[in-house]
């Protein structure tokens, strides 16, 4: 699935000058579209050092770190967003990252695969095999992504640790969807952008 | 890309004031040695201050002569569409204060005395580096910057910033720390012992005589045991003997001896012991954690924007004491950026991995 939706749909949830950290930024074309459309300021934060090059080369404060190891360094409220964006299912201890992105920004924006797309189901369901597709490239022994999750699962987890999801994106195909039901977006969503307080 | 400036000259300027030393003594009659590539635009805003490291000077890039077998050296860094291109910024490097390589230090003549200095030369930090380089900056013209230096130079970056936030607009600071460890302090001890149990030393007034080079000597070899990680002397020596078998004697056996010796011998020929004294202190006493109560208190006041570099293997500057500045900076709400490159070559990887660091700095200086 190309980013492109993606990109447009987070940078749509993002008031216009804003302080955002963005958790595994990649090469820092969100960040970057976000700071020419948003006007936001900010840091990123950045594990693989090429990708952290390509930052810098957009003119972007990067930090080259691990997110897993928390985000001790900023304090309290200090942001007004902290993006997870296609990263939670390789994080080491997703929930850790998320309580550490809720302390330190007013909400949260985390998107992430749906494990449970019906394009996905069905690939396990008939070729009984590890599933692929656009949005999960990688086989199953090299793949970075050690915590998939479902649309489902996030709801759950939310529920139990009194996160509240204030905003909810599904995507699929070309299309970003909004209000539909639970078993619905779980079923049909290739994405989820879910927006969160605490 | 390889293109190296043309024919360089070492520049001198004789500062015809006194400068108030940190430790509240005087100097005057300060010569600075310094180079400068490119031309300094119409507001003075387009230069770039190198600072170097302990035993570096101000030749920093070019050849002096066409005879000239070695560059400056940072010219891999330094030139015409280089990291720091001289087409576009004018470079500026001095030899510190306390330096032998032409700037006042202990080995010039005291003009009281009509004699070098030796221990009468004051102690001197690396806050009065940084003093006696804005003077220089100032005489130049010069009037915002980017510092940039590697090892004890990112030290005067940090200094920079610190003192005169008005001037710098960005800085650069690789394989370098706000303060040097304990670990690091006890190997410079080491070294400044060497040389002042020497028998040559007298007291630091050895100029008319033989020099303390047995005690340089082994003081660089010291040193060259902390530039280098314990992978790159694995990959570089090994266990090998230079003549394939023990001598079973004291002489130099192994070729990571023989690699020290070396270092040792050519180094005294370049080098001033009392210079050496000097600059380790300056370098171990620089605290601005200390000094300012935090490293947030002391970047209180900068507004430059910050490229920070490590080397995962140098454990002279780790990542981990580097990280010290970017998390105060982060903490202010600075403009930081950080990497932490991969090499096997410990701390001297700053002068040897340049590649990566060029394109980096590239990068990072494009956006002025």
């Amino acid at each position: 699935m190309s980013r492109t939706l993606n990109y447009k749909q987070v940078t749509r949830l993002v008031e216009e000058g804003s302080k955002v950290l963005d958790l595994g930024m990649g090469d820092g074309y969100l960040f970057k579209k976000l700071q020419t459309e948003k006007k936001i300021t900010g840091i990123g934060i950045e594990l693989n050092p090429d990708e952290v090059i390509k930052s810098v080369e957009r003119g972007l404060n990067v930090i080259q770190g691990n997110i897993d190891e928390g985000l001790k360094q900023f304090a309290d409220k200090s942001f007004d967003y902290a993006i997870l964006n296609f990263t939670l299912q390789s994080t080491q201890k997703p929930d850790y990252v998320i309580d550490e992105m809720l302390r330190v920004s007013k909400k949260a924006i985390v998107a992430f695969p749906n494990f449970a797309y019906w394009r996905v189901r069905f690939y396990l369901f008939f070729k009984g095999k590890m599933p692929k597709s656009r949005a999960l490239p990688y086989e199953w022994y090299n793949t970075p992504n050690i915590h998939l999750n479902t649309i489902e699962d996030f709801f759950e987890f939310c529920k139990s640790r009194n996160i509240r999801i204030v905003d909810s994106i599904y995507l699929a195909k070309k299309r970003a969807r909004k209000g539909i039901s639970k078993p619905l977006a779980n079923f049909f969503s290739e994405e989820a952008i879910f927006v969160l307080t605490k | 890309m390889n293109e190296s400036i043309n024919q360089v000259q070492t520049k001198y300027l004789n500062l015809n004031k006194t400068i108030v030393l940190e430790s509240s003594k005087t100097l005057s009659n300060i010569k600075i040695a310094y180079e400068t590539y490119g031309k300094l635009n119409e507001n003075g805003d387009n230069a770039i201050l190198i600072c170097h490291a302990l035993t570096g000077d101000a030749h920093a890039a070019g050849y002096h002569s066409k005879d000239d077998k070695k560059p400056g050296w940072w010219d891999t860094m330094i030139g015409p569409n280089k990291a720091f291109d001289t087409n576009k910024f004018f470079v500026i490097c001095s030899n510190v204060l306390g330096g032998c390589k032409g700037t006042t230090g202990p080995a010039s003549i005291n003009p009281d005395t009509n004699k070098p200095y030796g221990h009468d030369f004051p102690v001197i930090t690396i806050e009065d580096m940084v003093k006696v380089q804005k003077e220089l900056i100032d005489y130049l013209n010069v009037k915002k910057l980017t510092v940039a230096g590697g090892s004890m130079g990112g030290m005067q970056a940090i200094e920079w910033t610190i003192k005169h936030p008005e001037y710098v607009k960005s800085a650069i600071i690789i394989a370098a720390a706000a303060r040097v460890s304990a670990q690091g302090i006890a190997f410079n001890a080491v070294g400044r012992n060497a040389i002042l149990q020497d028998p040559n030393f007298n007291n630091g007034n050895y100029y008319e005589g033989n020099h303390p080079e047995k005690g340089l000597a082994i003081a660089r070899m010291v040193g060259h045991i902390t530039y280098l990680s314990e992978q790159a002397m694995h990959n570089k020596f090994g266990r090998d003997f230079k003549q394939d078998k023990p001598n079973f004697d004291f002489g130099v056996d192994f070729e990571v001896e023989s690699y020290l010796d070396y270092q040792g011998r050519i180094f005294v020929d370049r080098f001033d012991a009392n210079s050496y004294l000097y600059i380790t202190k300056a370098l171990d006493y620089y605290d601005p954690i200390e000094k300012y109560g935090g490293l947030e208190n002391a970047f209180n006041k900068t507004n430059a924007k910050f490229l920070i570099m490590t080397f995962d293997s140098d454990w002279l500057f780790s990542t981990e004491s580097a990280k010290e500045i970017v998390n105060a900076l982060i903490k202010k709400e600075k403009k930081v950026s950080f990497i932490e490159l991969s090499s096997p070559c410990g701390h001297d990887a700053f002068l040897i991995e340049w590649e990566k660091q060029a394109r980096i700095i590239k990068s990072f200086l494009k956006e002025e």
